[in-house]
Parts: C-alpha cells; structure tokens; sequence
C-alpha cells in the first residue's frame, strides 16, 4: 500500500494523477479462513481492522452481499457524540470519541473528523433540569459537557426560532464541543484499506446464505459463493440480524428491523456552525451542514418492521415540519435528496456485542439510532472478543442474556418497544 | 403511505393508526410467574423479512384494535381483521350470512 500524503497528492496533481494503486484487492475467496467478519458496513470493516492489527490475526475474511460501505454505513447523518447516561454506554461512547480523534492518523486515511460541537435544546424547566443531570453524569465521567443558555445558544446558532410564537420555545441547551460528523464513505473506504493492507480478503458479491455447525461448534458459513470454512465467524450484519441468526438455529433475537430517512437540501453558503437537535414529544429532529454546503437532516423512524431501504411520505411531512419550526429561514429550501437505511433496533436501545450459545459465533448487532458513532470502539471490542472469545471490558454490559437477566441498559427508559428507542 | 383496509372503517391512510408491533406473540396468562415464558414473550421477536401478522389500533377512527398481514419487504398487505378473536368470529359469521 503507498501511504497518502501531502507530497503524494503534489506529486500526483502534477503527474495527470496516474500514480495512484487501487485502495484494496478482490480476492477469490479462500478455502478457509481463521476468522470470518460477516457484513462489509462500518462495524465489519472495523472489526477485521482491529483482528489484524492489535490481535495479530491476518487470515481473515469480510464477507459482502453487495457493495462494501453500501449499507448504513453510507446512509447515515455522521453524528459522532458521547453523551449517554447509564454505566456501560459512558465509557463505551467516550472511547470510540477518543478512537475518531485519532483515527485519520490511524488509517492513513482523511476521515473528515470535523469536531464542530453538538448542540441538544431543551424547551422547559423540567428539561432543564434533565438536561443538567445528563451534562453533570457526562463531566463526572471526564466528558465534555458545558449548559448553555437561551443567550449562549442564541450567540452560537442565530437563526434558530428564538422568537415569542416559537412552537418550542428554546430555553436553552447542552453543549457537547468535542462531537461533530465524520465523513461515513470514507469511514468505511479507510478501514477497508488499512484491512487490506494487513492482509485481510474483502470479498463483496458473496451473500452468507447459511452457516455449517457440528455439534454445538460454528464450521463456516455458505454463501453465493460457495462454502467457507472457519471456527470463528462474527455477525455484523447490522438490520438483517435476525435473518443471519436463523440461519444458526437462533430464530428469535431482542430486535426489530425498522427504517429510519435522512434528507439532503441543495447546497447553500455556511449557515449552521454545529450539530443541533431536539427531542420531545411532538418532535424529534437533528440537523447539520455538510461541507458542500447541504443541510442534512433527520428525525423519527417511519414507526412499523421493515426491510426495504427507501422510506414513507408521512415521515418527510414530520421532519420538513420540525425543520421549520426549528430554523424557519429553511422554508424555501429544496430538498435534493432523501432516502433509508434499515436499523436493527433493539428492546432496550442498547447494542449487543457478545458471544452467543453457540461456539465460535460472535454476535454484533442492535446498533438502533447510534451505531455510526460507535463504529471503531464496536470494531475494536468485537475485534478483542473473537480473539480472546471472552468480552472485552468496554463491552462486558452489552450481552445477548442481559434481556433474560433483566440487566437491560435502557438509556431512553422506553421499555421493550424497539420502535421507541 | 401504507394504506389499511380497516374491517370497521373501509381503507385509509397508515397514519390513521399507531403500530402495536408482532402480533404473533402468545402472552402467557397475567398471573403467570413463568419467568421463561414471560422472557420470551416480551423480548423475543421472530422480525421476519416477508409476510409479518402486526397489530395497529385505528386510534383516529374506530379506535379498534386489528391484526394486518403485511409483507416487510414489499410492504403489500394481505389482509387486516380484529384484534378481538370474539368480534372476528361475529364477523365472520356475519359475512357468511
Ligand atoms: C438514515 C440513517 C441515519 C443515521 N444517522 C446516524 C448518526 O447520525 N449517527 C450514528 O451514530 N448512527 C446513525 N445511524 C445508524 C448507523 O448508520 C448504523 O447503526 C450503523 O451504520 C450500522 O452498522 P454498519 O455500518 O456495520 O452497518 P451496514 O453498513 O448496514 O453493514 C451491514 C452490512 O451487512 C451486509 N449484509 C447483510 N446481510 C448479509 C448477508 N447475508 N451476507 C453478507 N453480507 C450481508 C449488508 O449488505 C451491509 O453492507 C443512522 C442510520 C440511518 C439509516
Ligand atoms: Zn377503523
């Protein structure tokens, strides 16, 4: 692999850019593998990274039914924040923060880490006081979170509705400065190559359409594409979860599939600085400016099961009404373009990565909203929880049991409505 | 929009309804202390890619509660009757008349 730098993109601007490898191969795949990664979004990606470079294990495979970085990875808002509440998330949240703020030097690659600060409104005194037990949770676990006032918002973002007819008048907000967006194709383009470069096969076109066992013990898995063999395969495989684990006898998992839209606007000049959302009954709502100049934005999932990557009406009406009750000067702009990914959302809002019943298949799923964010620490502790087949310490809380055990992280205090996490 | 053939009020739009999720789970009576069968019950969820039996209650109309085949997929509906397995037998004799 030729690095990327400065001098390569001089060099190559001056040469008719004719110096330039491919970023990774396509491999036959092998016979067999040590490890088999199922699922080329952000978390497989990761995930194989992780096995190669901190486990030193290279004979590893990514197996892809379409296109790497096709899935979520490629269809969400690029929100990266770590402001969560409950034991397990904090910590967890937090480290993948730390993994984005190195992880272009990383990967050799510019991930377009951009840490513009998130700004979360709150519209009551009663908010204010949630507000202020999230920002204290948040410092007292050494995260960064400062209260901002109506003034202090106002300064930051000035055209938002501060005005007396606001539907939600803004009474202030949480101020996260080190969450931002990070660029999602190059996320996964990045770990892709760095993989790549360690050895690892990225095998795309090879849909997994089951999975071997003897006994109580994963063999491999067959796919389009043939069968491959390996003792270790790990799921990440995000909305198609369940479809993944029936194929081992597991037939009922904590998960829903369900589709959330994001929408792109034309471009227009520089006009919001931060990531800001709100979320209340009546309106759930975040928006950002990319660097094109789109607004990108998003709010509530379209609300039944679904697998179909494309989105409802309703839910354009919800969002373009939040949008406007939030920055009333968007009312004349265009959309240029929405569409949906499918979400695996599970029964408690909370991620599963874990072992499972069966030996040698490891179980990454139940991202719901967040899983952008959390995609190097969720590769990082999958990685070590294949290796060392017991979990990592940032990932000890997020078990497949917990639901049985009645140890569910409930971050939102929904209950078991995958639909309202 | 989806639109559901509510048995009560004829066709109309999905956002007429609010979802109630799978309605393929058989809860275990109230007073059940089988802590197994309420496990599954409440946790555990086939999430089927393909013919899915949901209950929507029609809460800006009828305000029944109904059980909808719907393909998660396509998102094609197959059919939608009541909830109340005593109102859809009424029903369904009533329709055999
Ligand atoms: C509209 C939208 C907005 C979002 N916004 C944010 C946000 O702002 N911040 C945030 O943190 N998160 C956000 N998310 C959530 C985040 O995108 C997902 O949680 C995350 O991308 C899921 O992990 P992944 O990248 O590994 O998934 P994916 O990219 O979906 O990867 C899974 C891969 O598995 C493959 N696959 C499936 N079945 C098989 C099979 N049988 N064989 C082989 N391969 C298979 C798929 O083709 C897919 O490529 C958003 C999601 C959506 C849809
Ligand atoms: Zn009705």
């Amino acid at each position: 692999m030729t690095r990327y730098s400065a001098w390569s993109v001089i060099k190559n601007g001056l040469t008719g850019q004719k110096g330039w490898d491919r970023a990774w191969r396509d491999p036959e795949p092998k016979e067999s593998y040590d490890v088999i990664i199922v699922g080329a979004g952000g978390h497989g990606l990761a995930t194989a990274y992780y096995l190669a470079k901190e486990h030193g294990m290279r004979n590893v495979a990514i197996l892809e039914k379409g296109y790497l970085g096709g899935g979520s990875v490629g269809r969400n808002t690029t929100i990266v924040r770590s402001n969560y509440m409950l034991p397990g998330n904090t910590e967890f949240y937090e480290f993948s923060v730390k993994l984005w703020e190195q992880l272009s030097h990383e990967l050799n690659y510019n991930v377009m880490f951009s840490q513009r600060g998130q700004i979360v409104l709150y519209h009551s005194p009663a908010a204010r006081d949630a507000a202020a037990r999230r920002a204290n949770t948040m410092r007292m676990n050494g995260i960064d979170a400062e209260m901002l006032t109506r003034d202090q918002v106002r300064e930051r973002v000035p055209h938002l509705d501060f005005s007396d007819s606001a539907r939600f008048p803004i009474f202030g907000a949480i101020l996260q400065p080190r969450a931002g967006t990070v660029r999602h194709d190059a996320v996964a383009w990045g770990y892709a190559r760095a993989a790549d470069s360690l050895g690892v096969d990225i095998i795309q076109n090879c849909e997994v359409t089951g999975i071997t066992r003897e006994g109580g013990q994963v063999t491999g898995v067959e796919t389009t594409r043939g069968v491959i063999k390996a003792n270790k395969v790990g799921l990440a495989v995000a909305g198609n979860t369940s479809r993944l684990t029936a194929m081992a006898g597991m037939e009922r998992l904590p998960i829903e599939s369900h589709k959330l839209q994001a929408f792109v606007s034309e471009p227009l000049k520089p006009l919001l600085d931060y990531v800001v959302a709100y979320a209340l009954p009546g309106g759930h709502f975040y928006i950002s400016q990319s660097d094109k100049g789109g607004m990108v934005f998003g709010g509530d999932l379209d609300g039944y099961n679904s697998y179909a990557q494309r989105g409802n009406l309703p839910i354009y009406e919800d969002v373009a009404g939040c949008a406007v009750a939030l920055m009333p000067c968007l009312k004349r702009v265009r959309l240029l373009r929405q569409w949906a990914g499918v979400m695996d959302m599970s029964m408690d809002g909370t991620p599963i990565i874990s072992k499972t019943p069966m030996d040698g298949l490891y179980l990454n799923a139940g991202w719901c909203y967040g899983g952008f964010k959390a995609t190097p620490a969720s590769g990082w502790c999958f990685a070590s929880t294949i290796a060392r087949d017991e979990p990592h310490e940032l990932n000890a809380l997020f078990t497949l049991d917990r639901f049985e055990r009645g140890l569910q992280i409930d971050e939102k205090g929904a209950g078991p409505a995958p639909k309202l996490h | 929009m989806l639109r559901i053939p509510c048995p009560f009020c004829g066709e109309r739009d999905h956002t007429e309804f609010s979802y109630g999720g799978d309605a393929s789970i058989d809860y275990p009576p109230i007073d059940s202390t089988d802590e197994k069968a309420w496990f599954e019950a409440v946790f555990l969820r086939d999430n089927p890619r393909g013919p899915h039996k949901e209950l929507w209650q029609h809460n800006n109309g009828c305000r029944m509660w109904i059980v909808v085949e719907r393909d998660t997929m396509t998102h094609e509906i197959f059919s939608a009757v009541p909830a109340h397995p005593g109102v859809k037998a009424q029903l369904e004799k009533e329709a055999a008349k």
